[in-house]
């Protein structure tokens, strides 16, 4: 049994949690593409779309310091793409700075630009983990399929969710076969190691999807996927769709009179 | 006399380096019976009983159930032969226990309530039905084994084909297992170093060595064979150590 929780406050019981999974995951979609079509300038409907999420957040009652903690891992990886942007971006100059023959300048557009990616990458990201926490990974799995997502595409992603818990009891052993004749190691041995750990990790995962396909073969697979489901809207999933729709209109609305 | 259900005449195969896997097997099974298969490591008994279903095909004569091993019967046969393969992990690939059991039914094209039906009876005989709706890798390694079991049962097959179906398991689950395998009624072939289960379960047994068949015949006449089986890496168990002098 894998000490791995990917979905560990996906069973707490709450409003957002009870609703079914294909229609958070068309609500939680439609709040992504209403964030990333805001204009950047937009600030108090930026303001407004957090305030949503945060509300749906506390609704869900998973710890806001859980989400908060996962958010942030993603951040630098945004940063990454647009730190620079300030600097690159040409336009009306905020700030600037001589050194030798270089000029470094900041520029309002480029700055717009960063805050526009930032902000928008991080409510983005603060949806899909709220939806990621409040749902059972099989539940979204089972949600796709009836969404007519490509069945390969699904597919795909339930022999991810099954196998990485089977990959990280492997990579677990593998650590503690390590450790065991381990006896005091230096920085670069244990960056050698763990190189080869992945490379074992590596040919055993493909080794495993060879087996894996012939178990499937075996048991009749002949390309098609075939799956059974039953799941029935409820009138409260009905209505949450209707009320995020209705939110949302009206933030965006709301959002070109303001500002 | 019982109908044959497997008919093996001078199968060989390669493996796709060219390295022999097997050479020259021939074997008979008859319809209800229990045939072990025994050999050393790497002796080719997994690659045999990947024969059975047609995901390997060697030159040779095969027939399973009367049927010769072509595309057009594959499906037919891949829904009569039910292999359990050695790593639960690589058999239960679906998220749930439910989903896992029903891929076979399911691709057997039978209509839904068939298939729940299946899946519920498959359950019901190795004892998990209260599992259903779990999550495999939440089960215990003696649970996979059993829904692995009934990953195949519940495509209700004739033949039923296991690879090393009591390692890792404790001896009560070991036990449990054995008196499963002895209450089916279908042909069983079972493939394993564990020959306490042999003599528990089987009514013949196979010895492969070297890529061929080097004895087959009754258990404990071939199980008792101290010459033979220590020229092949094996040993007499030692509950019948002693039952005959060679």
């Amino acid at each position: 049994m894998s000490k791995l929780h990917i979905d560990q406050y996906s069973n707490l019981e709450s409003v957002i949690h009870h609703r079914d999974p294909r229609i958070k995951l068309i609500a939680f979609f439609a709040l992504v593409l209403f964030i990333v079509i805001t204009p950047p300038e937009s600030f108090m409907t930026f303001a407004l779309y957090g305030t949503f999420i945060f509300i749906l957040i506390l609704l869900s009652k998973i710890p806001i310091k859980y989400v908060i903690k996962r958010s942030i891992i993603i951040i630098p990886f945004v940063l990454i793409i647009v730190v620079f942007t300030p600097f690159l971006k040409k336009g009306s100059i905020l700030w600037d700075y001589q050194i030798g023959s270089i000029k470094i300048a900041i520029t309002y557009e480029g700055l717009i630009m960063l805050w526009n990616v930032l902000i928008k990458a991080y409510l983005s990201l603060l949806s899909m983990i709220l939806l990621m926490a409040s749902t059972r990974f099989i539940n979204l799995i089972k949600a796709m399929r009836c969404l007519r997502l490509p069945k390969l595409v699904v597919m795909i992603f339930s022999f991810m969710y099954r196998y990485l818990f089977v990959l990280h009891d492997e990579l677990t052993k593998m650590k503690y076969a390590k450790e065991s004749r381990t006896m005091g190691d230096k920085r670069f041995f244990r960056i050698k190691v763990l190189s080869n750990m992945l490379g074992v990790l590596f040919i055993k995962s493909y080794e495993r999807g060879e087996s894996l396909y012939l178990a499937m073969c075996s048991r009749g697979f002949d390309g098609t996927i075939r799956t059974l489901d039953q799941d029935r809207l409820t009138k409260n999933d009905i209505f949450f769709l209707l009320l995020v729709a209705v939110l949302l209109a009206f933030i965006m609305m709301s959002g070109y009179f303001i500002d | 006399m019982a109908r044959r259900v497997i008919e093996i005449k001078n199968l060989t195969y390669s493996y796709p380096d060219g390295t022999d896997a097997l050479r020259g097997i021939n074997l008979e099974v008859f319809e209800g019976e229990i045939l072990g298969i025994i050999g050393p490591n790497r002796a080719g008994k997994s690659t045999l009983l990947l024969h059975l279903n047609g995901i390997l095909r060697g030159k040779g004569y095969i027939r399973i159930l009367g049927l010769d091993i072509s595309d057009g019967n594959l499906k037919k046969i891949r829904s009569k032969v039910g292999m359990v393969f050695q790593d639960p992990d690589n058999q239960l690939f679906m998220p749930t226990v439910f989903e896992d059991v029903a891929f076979g039914p399911l691709n057997m094209g039978l209509p839904k309530h068939e298939v729940q039906k299946a899946v519920t009876e498959a359950l019901q005989k190795v004892d998990m039905l209260d599992s259903m709706k779990r999550i495999s890798h939440h089960l215990s390694f003696g649970e996979k084994r059993r829904i692995s079991i009934a990953t195949v049962l519940s495509m209700k097959p004739e033949i039923l084909v296991l690879d090393e179906p009591s390692s890792n398991m404790d001896p009560k689950h070991r036990r449990d297992l054995i008196n499963f395998l002895k209450g089916l009624e279908i042909t069983r072939i079972i493939a394993t170093h564990d020959l306490d289960m042999v003599l528990d379960i089987c009514n013949r047994v196979a010895l492969i060595d070297k890529n061929t068949i080097v004895a087959d015949g009754d258990v404990l006449d071939i199980l008792s064979d101290k010459d033979l089986m220590e020229a092949h890496n094996l040993e007499v168990p030692y509950r019948i150590t002693g039952y005959k002098t060679s």
